[in-house]
């Protein structure tokens, strides 16, 4: 917190400037502008790619200006500007002197399709004035925005972020509504083009979002929609709806789009696991793969005939990869009982680089099939029918995720829930409340491992096959980082960061080379503006924010 | 019987040989504090009557039952509740969540709903504030809600660590005078303290404890007028 808001001057301008106009060539040299440059927003106006390299230098304009007040409003317009400006001058020295010096000999995204990107295919000379221009009055757009009234605001900033989310999610609506034949016919000569919105499509988006905020933000008051707060009739019939939905999403969406939400679920599974042993518990575990692996390997290795004269089928060896799951948390759990904080992450991340090398060893091969992996792992069945396409797989995913989340939400609010609660913050006071915090641990590890170890029986039986590489130490990252995104201890938090890290990246396919460029600039984003998560836990954002609405006297304490 | 015998304990840090043969009882009904600079053994004391420590010799017993057999968990189940030093509630818990906390042993709801309306009443600001989380609370009420959530578990006998430690002196005072109160309704107690006057002023019986050892034990009033302890503990000449 500042003591003084210090004013936005011409010097901090130029600095804002300089810094978005870094992260905009940043950007455009790792190669996501031009990856980008097809994927149209509204097409023929511009694309995602153009939204990277601009993003970002509104992003630190509208990031410095939450902070700093300037003296006078034109005076926050003509800094904004400024600011805005000087990215676009840092922009355009890189197009210049992309022309002079060959820089595709070191940086091989230097290609004349991003200058062109870069120049709004404008040419030289003009090119690099369009460039500033627009990033010039982008700065100074910033800078008015800022001066709106907040429902303006809000209702702006909504309408900007759907019109780009919609555009982008092109495929995926389309690929929905094309069988509803009128709908489709009208989605597809108005709103959309062959890629992201038509010119018309956009603006009656943009009013359409914007008209609905805006009489939203009118509204009186509330958290908005809640299940809870609704009759019951309404609130099962809408409970319903969302089963309905989700019972027939293969059907609406699809092959490509069920193996996307097939391996989001997969996500959901293990970070509903791993909540409970980060999130709930406080244990910081770098390793979860490890029990993933071991879930599908022991369904591997009971099921398939290459390693068993008498296979088990899918249902049979469930138990025992859950069983083996379960005791495989335990033995983790018993050695690091008294490690906390780093000491534990660093030897939950040895377990799993253990596991790993084992299931890869010359050593198990008999066993475990070395780099080979196994193959002719069993297909669920149920009755005479085999789930083994994407959308067949996907109920079975659906009913995991289904009973996890019951047994998730079951535990969080139970006594055993709360003791990991009073464990995670501070252990000595814990076990002075009566709570044992052995057994209480290694049920934390236990339960997360089962959770996983889940997962990994589906994913095996959906491959087929297990393979070591499969078991590798960024799928514990990714299921880190999609409960820190969502949320850490928030159970929908799992589901929202499951499918921003994991379906979003599968959408939007030029994502997946600079994947993890992406995560690292969203979760210190995220830590900067929102760090509490997506959808955070009730107590996080109370914890965060509390100070905030006392100050704004927004929730008196209800009397009783 | 005393509820609480500490007979003849010695304990141990590695080599520190911190507490060399303490022996302490609490009555029913007693407040009965424990005095001392720092470094003295005082909280190493209460350590080792909740089973965080074990004694290398001598005994702690409740009610003729001796808890060496415990752990720190069970001992609660057993009816020793403590105030840590340092108030230590669940920070990011609401204070709601703090009190149920407390009452982890117990089973029966009415007599949980029972106890919270107690602490209520004696704590009304709690009640006020039962929805908020408890880091955001000032350090007076965190000390309540320390306490009230040791209540919760309704001890045989409440072990209470320098209760008054960084509070304002009107704060000590109030806390002071709620301690004695809990004690009228019928908890015995355990008081570790630095601030010896306050603590004479409510506690029945004393005992001065100098590098692990005690040595002095007598009533709250003789205490008081003790030449050592007014030199020592009560900045008197």
């Amino acid at each position: 917190m500042q003591i003084s808001a210090p004013s936005f001057s011409w010097k901090e301008a130029v600095r804002v400037g300089v810094l978005g106009g870094a992260i905009a060539i940043l950007i455009s040299l790792v190669g996501m502008v031009a990856a980008f440059g097809e994927r149209y927003i509204v097409y023929g106006w511009f694309s995602m790619g153009q939204v990277l390299f601009l993003a970002p230098i509104l992003f630190m304009v509208s990031l410095t200006l939450r902070r700093e007040k300037a003296s006078t409003s034109s005076k926050t317009v003509l800094h904004s500007l400024l600011a805005g400006a000087v990215g676009g001058v840092m922009l355009a020295v890189l197009v210049l002197l992309g022309q002079v010096i060959n820089l595709r000999a070191v940086l091989v995204n230097a290609s004349p399709r991003l200058y062109g990107m870069l120049t709004f295919n404008q040419g030289l000379p003009a090119g690099p004035f369009v460039l500033i221009a627009v990033t010039a009055l982008l700065g100074a757009v910033a800078g008015a925005y800022h001066l709106l009234p907040p429902r303006w605001q809000r209702t702006l900033s909504q309408a900007v972020i759907w019109l780009i989310l919609t555009g982008l999610m092109r495929d995926l609506i389309m690929n929905i509504v094309v069988r509803w034949r009128l709908v489709g016919e009208l989605f597809k000569t108005v709103l959309f083009a062959s890629s992201g919105l038509q010119p018309i499509g956009a603006i009656v988006l943009l009013l359409l979002i914007g008209g609905l905020v805006y009489w939203r933000s009118g509204q009186p008051a509330g958290r908005g929609f809640s299940l809870k707060n609704q009759p019951p009739t309404i609130r099962w019939a809408s409970i319903a709806g969302i089963v309905l939905i989700f019972l027939t999403l293969p059907q609406i969406l699809g092959v490509y789009f069920s193996e996307i939400l097939d391996n989001v679920m997969m996500y959901i599974l293990m970070g509903l696991g791993l909540n409970i042993v980060v999130g709930f518990a406080g244990l910081l575990d770098l390793g979860y793969v490890a029990f993933f692996a071991i879930g599908a390997y022991t369904m591997g290795v009971l099921t398939s005939p290459e390693l068993r004269a008498e296979p088990l089928t899918y249902w049979q060896a469930l138990p025992f990869a859950l069983v083996i799951s379960f005791i495989s948390g335990l033995i983790l759990g018993l050695p690091v009982l008294k490690l906390r904080g780093d000491y534990l992450a660093i030897v939950t991340l040895g377990f799993g680089e253990i596991v790993r090398l084992l299931v890869l060893s010359d050593w198990l091969r008999p066993w475990l099939g070395g780099t080979q992996g196994i193959q002719l792992i069993a297909q669920p069945r149920i009755g005479s029918m085999v789930l083994n396409t994407q959308e067949e797989l996907y109920y079975l995913f659906l009913l995991g995720v289904g009973i996890i989340l019951f047994i998730a939400i079951r535990l969080k609010d139970s006594r055993l829930g709360r003791a990991w609660m009073a464990l995670r913050e501070d252990e000595d006071v814990a076990m002075a409340m009566g709570i044992n915090h052995v057994v209480v641990k290694l049920l934390a590890f236990a339960t997360g491992a089962v959770f996983s170890g889940l997962a990994g029986t589906i994913f095996a039986a959906k491959l087929t096959s297990v393979y070591p590489h499969s078991m590798n130490f960024l799928v514990s990252i990714n299921v880190l980082a999609l409960l820190i995104l969502g949320g850490m201890g928030s159970i929908p938090g799992a589901f929202v960061g499951a499918l921003v890290l994991i379906g979003a990246p599968e959408l939007l396919r030029e994502f997946a080379e600079f994947r993890y460029l992406v995560y690292g600039a969203l979760l210190v984003t995220m830590m900067v503006t929102r760090p509490e998560g997506l959808w955070p836990e009730e107590r996080r954002r109370l914890e965060l924010h509390e100070a905030e609405e006392e100050l704004k006297g927004a929730e008196p304490v209800p009397a009783s | 019987m005393p509820i609480l015998e500490v007979d003849n304990i010695h304990s141990y840090y590695g080599h520190i040989h911190a507490l060399k043969g303490i022996s302490i009882s609490v009555k029913k009904g007693e407040i009965v504090t424990l005095i001392g600079a720092n470094g003295a053994g005082k909280t190493t004391t209460l350590r080792t009557i909740s089973g965080l420590m074990k004694p290398r010799h001598g005994h702690v017993r409740l009610e003729g039952e001796d808890l060496a057999p415990y752990k720190p968990h069970e001992i609660v189940y057993k009816g020793v509740a403590m105030v840590p030093e340092g108030r230590r509630i669940f920070t990011r818990l609401t204070v709601m969540e703090n009190l149920e906390m407390g009452a982890y042993t117990r089973t029966s709801k009415p007599e949980i709903e029972q106890d919270l309306d107690r602490v209520f009443a004696l704590f009304p600001r709690l009640k006020e504030r039962r929805r908020q989380i408890a880091g955001t609370l000032s350090g007076g009420e965190q000390q309540m809600l320390a306490i009230g959530r040791a209540l919760m578990a309704r001890p045989r006998i409440l072990l209470m660590d320098e209760p008054s430690m960084g509070l304002a002196p009107v704060l000590v005072e109030a806390i002071f005078d709620t301690i004695q109160q809990i004690n009228k309704e019928g908890t015995t107690i355990l008081l570790v303290e630095q601030n010896a006057l306050m603590a004479f002023s409510i506690a029945h019986r004393g005992y001065v404890l100098q590098t692990g050892e005690i040595v002095l034990q007598d009533n709250a009033e003789n205490l008081k007028k003790n030449p050592m302890v007014q030199k020592a503990y009560l900045g008197m000449e």
